[in-house]
């Protein structure tokens, strides 16, 4: 309209910046009773989430007390040139009475297990452990180090070490409270140790590797996101019932100084003994005892090439071929339970998206409500002050009853989508839940894709043996070299054989364990969701009925002017 | 003339009834007439009344909002002061610039239904205006036949019409004016009342907190939308994933998929109550207001006008003065046109005052009637909300015994 062109330059001052807004909202001094959770630095929901960073965490200005109302407005530029004098909003919005608005968490009375079943509960650092066996992990305060073997050669490296700091009652270890340093490396190498060693698990993903630059690498929030990460990927490892017993975990834990987790088998053994084993008369090397531990692990690339060639030929053979491979995976309610999960995983993924865009619609409202509120702050003051009838002194009374309102409900929203967001970060908890279990479940179908190229590597070799006796038999007196090479060929029956023993027994091992597994996973998905749920819809409904609580008194007050008969 | 309020009490001696005079009148039933580029919206105004000047009790007619345009720019020639209710924008002009898509808006129900709700309450306030209510030109876009109307419609030529440019340049005016107070630097021709002067730069800083408030208030009946959308998605969603878990689980997922869905209607429900009953009068406020400015405009040309007549008469006396003492010819003459702008002068002086008391009358009206305007929008608000928030308390205090129930099992 028309009035409106001459307006812009005059809009910036008018209206009050983001900041401002934030500090005349946020000054509710009950919010220091939110100290009884961790502060969610980074937004457990997803690093995709555009607004993570906005929610305010404890260390904001929470904790200011409802009198420094005036002392905010007085410290940020006011740039509202409102054309007088001496008020500000102090006596336009009167510190409430928070007595009736106290924002304490509505799951106060949710019941934590914290036998560390648990993983994404954040109270094990603050509350006293409740249970016997309790195993609790804090990482804290990176420090850059300098690589000293390799200074001379790379011109300096330099990494970030954290303080690892475990309180534990469990009796593997050497004492209830212990801290060692570890770098990030360190994680790794935990993290394929335990693959190594507990395949079939649901071994909790550990955070990525992030190849950045060695400059993003020491930026602050970088690190601090590291942290975080490092801290819940150990105490879901300590959550996991089998894992926390593990050798691993506690030696990476408890001994200080260089990690003494090396890997079973090095480079060098590998490529001369190791995977080629099996076919050994490529070597010409005499037969040895077979090591278990070769074949228990599943081909890895670039090393046990033959090995992962026969394997690769097998599966095509399992795909393509004709013939049924020698055993199959046969557990039909396996395979039930792999068709549901993957159905539960897509459902979860949608879900968990769905919830990240009710969350924002949620925090947008409330911000939304919280200008609204602001802006009728500064019409009643202007009112006020400019007033010339009593008429005008009503409306502003008016406004400010509305004003406190809104501004009241915009913080409700605020601390409502703190609490959703905690709530329903289960939900990506168990999407990344699913990555473990998929693991898990290619360990399975790496075991027995071993088994079946044993399997069908002993018929072929007996079925050599069978093209040389009959061809030797035709001989007269038989023949020395085919002999020799059945006897040879026998060797290496007996030897793959021992193979095949282990690889089905591992085979075997690694179906027991999916088997616990799932079982535990239903079990405690069954109680995490539903934990879940009740924490949302309570605190839903808690938030709902102080909001509620909140317009019925402006509109008590403004009854007057309500039609007859509304 | 004899005034005539509906109080009830004064009655017209020649209304043989004892009932008191009324006149009702309300706007209703939407239609989309014609097509394409020409098609528009009618509206039906029915008229309800016992006063004399009208035909018979009830009238029905059928209007267009050019119509009611024509309406409101008669009024604002003929009684100046008054602040003329406003109407609603024209749809390809908004002060949101939310609006996408205009032409299709244009007749989107929730645009028609808003702006009938802005035209009904535009004829009320004039049929309730004391002044106003007395008008010819009311009576004729109560009564008038199609084409009578669409006649008088075309008719409006240059005299009546102020052009659009005209009316800005005279804001502009008002408004340097203003700030050439403000900033201390005086011109001349310009009244030097303080009242008046706290009373334009009230009216033109009400106008931008206004306008902030309204914007927000729109913005916050887009969130509720979106909150609806993004709760009914979520809904979907997690009643997938109850069908896939099955069981006891899956069954408190479903029931929290179902209440989800259910208040994603209620939120959109609230966020019409909330457009057409917080925001437009936040809306209607502001356009209010720019009545107001467009009176202040009008004050300042009749100010303008008197005070040149008053100079012209002023030089015209000297030179009368002139031709008196050297007795010329054209003396008579002269006298003639003296006292033609003296009469003028003194038109100009009497429509000038005249401005500022009725002026002075309706701004007391004017606050009374925003007192209880926005009192009213307030209350509905704050109704809404409450009314919300208690739904959405109830849906999810429902399923925790449902939830207590399963988990146990």
């Amino acid at each position: 309209m028309m009035g409106y062109e001459n307006q812009g330059h005059e809009e910036a001052h008018l209206y009050a910046t983001p900041e401002e807004m934030e500090s005349l909202v946020l000054t509710d001094n009950d919010d220091s009773s939110h100290h009884q959770s961790q502060p969610n630095h980074h937004h457990p929901l997803s690093s995709s989430l555009p607004f993570a960073a906005q929610i305010p965490t404890d260390d904001d200005h929470l904790l200011a007390s409802p009198s420094s109302l005036m002392h905010f407005q007085s410290q940020s530029q006011n740039p509202i040139p409102i054309p007088n004098h001496s008020s500000s909003f102090k006596f336009i919005l009167e510190p409430p009475s928070y007595a009736d608005a106290v924002f304490r968490s509505f799951d106060g009375d949710h019941i934590n297990e914290t036998n560390g079943h648990d993983s994404s509960s954040g109270d094990l650092s603050s509350s006293p452990p409740s249970t016997v066996e309790y195993l609790s992990i804090s990482v804290s305060d990176p420090q850059k180090e300098q690589d000293l073997a390799n200074s001379l050669v790379s011109g300096g490296n330099t990494y970030v070490t954290y303080l690892i700091t475990t309180r534990t009652s469990l009796p593997d270890f050497n004492g209830s409270e212990f801290s060692v340093r570890r770098r990030f490396k360190d994680v790794v190498t935990l993290s394929d140790r335990l693959s190594e060693s507990y395949r079939g698990f649901f071994i909790p993903i550990r955070p990525d590797k992030n190849v950045v630059e060695s400059q993003v690498m020491q930026k602050q929030e970088f690190v601090e996101q590291r942290r975080v990460a490092l801290e819940k990927y150990l105490r879901r490892l300590a959550a996991h019932p089998v894992i926390r017993r593990s050798d691993e975990l506690r030696l990476f834990l408890e001994v200080d100084g260089r990690l003494p987790l090396v890997r079973n088998t090095d480079v060098a053994s590998r490529m001369l003994d190791g995977a080629v084993k099996l076919p050994r008369q490529l070597f010409g090397e005499s037969v040895g005892a077979v090591d278990v531990s070769e074949v228990v692990q599943p081909a890895k690339g670039g090393r046990d090439l033959l090995r992962l060639f026969k394997e690769l030929k097998q599966s095509v053979t399992n795909d393509w071929g004709g013939a049924k491979p020698p055993v199959m995976e046969e557990d039909k309610e396996f395979l039930e339970k792999k068709e549901k999960l993957q159905d539960f995983e897509q459902q979860i993924s949608n879900v968990s998206q769905q919830a990240e865009s009710l969350v924002k619609a949620q925090q947008d409202i409330g911000e939304t409500m919280g200008q609204l509120g602001l802006a009728f702050v500064k019409l009643t003051k202007f009112e006020t002050e400019e007033a010339v009838y009593e008429t005008q002194r009503v409306r502003a009374a008016d406004m400010k009853s509305v004003a406190t309102a809104a501004v009241k409900a915009s913080r409700l929203y605020r601390e409502l989508t703190a609490q959703t967001v905690k709530h329903l970060d289960k939900l990506h908890e168990y999407l990344g839940a699913m990555l473990a279990v998929n693991q898990a479940f290619s360990d399975r179908s790496s075991a027995l894709l071993t088994v079946q190229t044993l399997l069908s590597e002993l018929s072929s070799l007996h079925l050599r043996i069978e093209k040389l006796e009959a061809a030797s038999s035709k001989i007269f007196g038989g023949d020395r070299s085919r002999i020799r090479k059945i006897d040879e060929l026998k060797e290496t029956i007996r030897a793959t054989e021992d193979a095949k023993s282990c690889a089905i027994r591992e085979y075997e091992r690694i179906k027991e364990n999916n088997k616990n597994e799932l079982e535990r996973l239903d079990k405690e998905r069954h109680d995490d969701f539903f934990n879940m749920l009740k924490g949302f819809v309570v605190n839903q409904a808690g938030y709902a009925e102080k909001m509620a609580s909140v317009w019925d008194m402006v509109a008590e007050e403004t009854n007057g002017y309500a039609k007859d008969g509304s | 003339m004899q005034q005539r309020s509906f109080s009830g009490v004064s009655q017209s001696p020649r209304s043989p009834s004892k009932q008191p005079p009324y006149l009702a009148v309300s706007v209703t039933d939407p239609a989309k007439m014609g097509n394409g580029v020409q098609a528009y919206i009618s509206y039906k105004v029915i008229t309800k009344t016992n006063l004399p000047e009208y035909q018979g009790l009830e009238k029905i007619v059928i209007r267009r909002y050019s119509d009611f345009v024509w309406l409101r720019d008669r009024l604002f020639e003929k009684y100046k002061g008054i602040f003329i209710p406003p109407l609603p924008e024209k749809s390809t002009v908004g002060t949101n610039k939310a609006l996408s898509c205009a032409e299709k808006f244009r007749f989107t129900a929730e645009f028609i239904e808003m702006r009938r709700q802005a035209l009904d309450i535009f004829v009320n306030r004039i049929a309730s205006h004391h002044e106003l209510q007395q008008s010819e030109d009311l009576r004729i876009f109560l009564q008038a036949d199609e084409q009578t109307m669409e006649r008088a419609r075309s008719q409006e030529t240059g005299i009546f019409k102020k052009k659009p440019a005209d009316l800005m340049q005279i804001f502009k005016d008002v408004q340097s004016r203003v700030s050439d107070v403000v900033l201390g630097k005086e011109k001349p021709v310009e009244e030097s009342n303080p009242d008046y002067e706290k009373l334009k730069r009230y009216v033109f800083e009400l106008e931008d907190h206004l306008a902030e408030a309204q914007k927000h208030a729109y913005r916050l009946v887009k969130r509720h939308r979106e909150l609806g959308q993004s709760l009914s998605d979520f809904g979907r969603a997690v009643k997938l994933l109850g069908a896939c878990e099955g069981e006891a689980l899956g069954k408190a997922f479903s029931e929290l998929g179902t209440k989800s869905e259910m208040l994603s209607v209620k939120l959109q429900k609230e966020a019409q109550h909330l457009l057409m009953n917080f925001e437009e009068p936040l809306k209607d406020y502001v356009r209010a207001v720019h009545s107001v400015k467009g009176t202040i405009a009008e004050r300042a040309a009749a100010f303008r006008q008197h005070c040149d007549l008053a100079e012209t008469i002023k030089l015209k006396e000297i030179d009368l003065n002139k031709l008196r003492l050297t007795r010329s010819e054209r003396t008579v003459d002269a006298e003639h046109e003296y006292e033609e702008l003296k009469a003028d002068g003194e038109e100009a002086r009497r429509r000038f005052e005249m401005i500022v008391r009725l002026m002075n009358e309706e701004m007391v009206r004017f606050q009374e009637e925003k007192t209880l305007d926005v009192g009213l929008a307030f209350h509905e608000f704050a109704k809404g909300q409450s009314r919300l928030a208690n739904a959405i308390a109830d849906a999810w205090r429902s399923l925790l015994p449902k939830l207590e129930a399963c988990s146990s099992s």
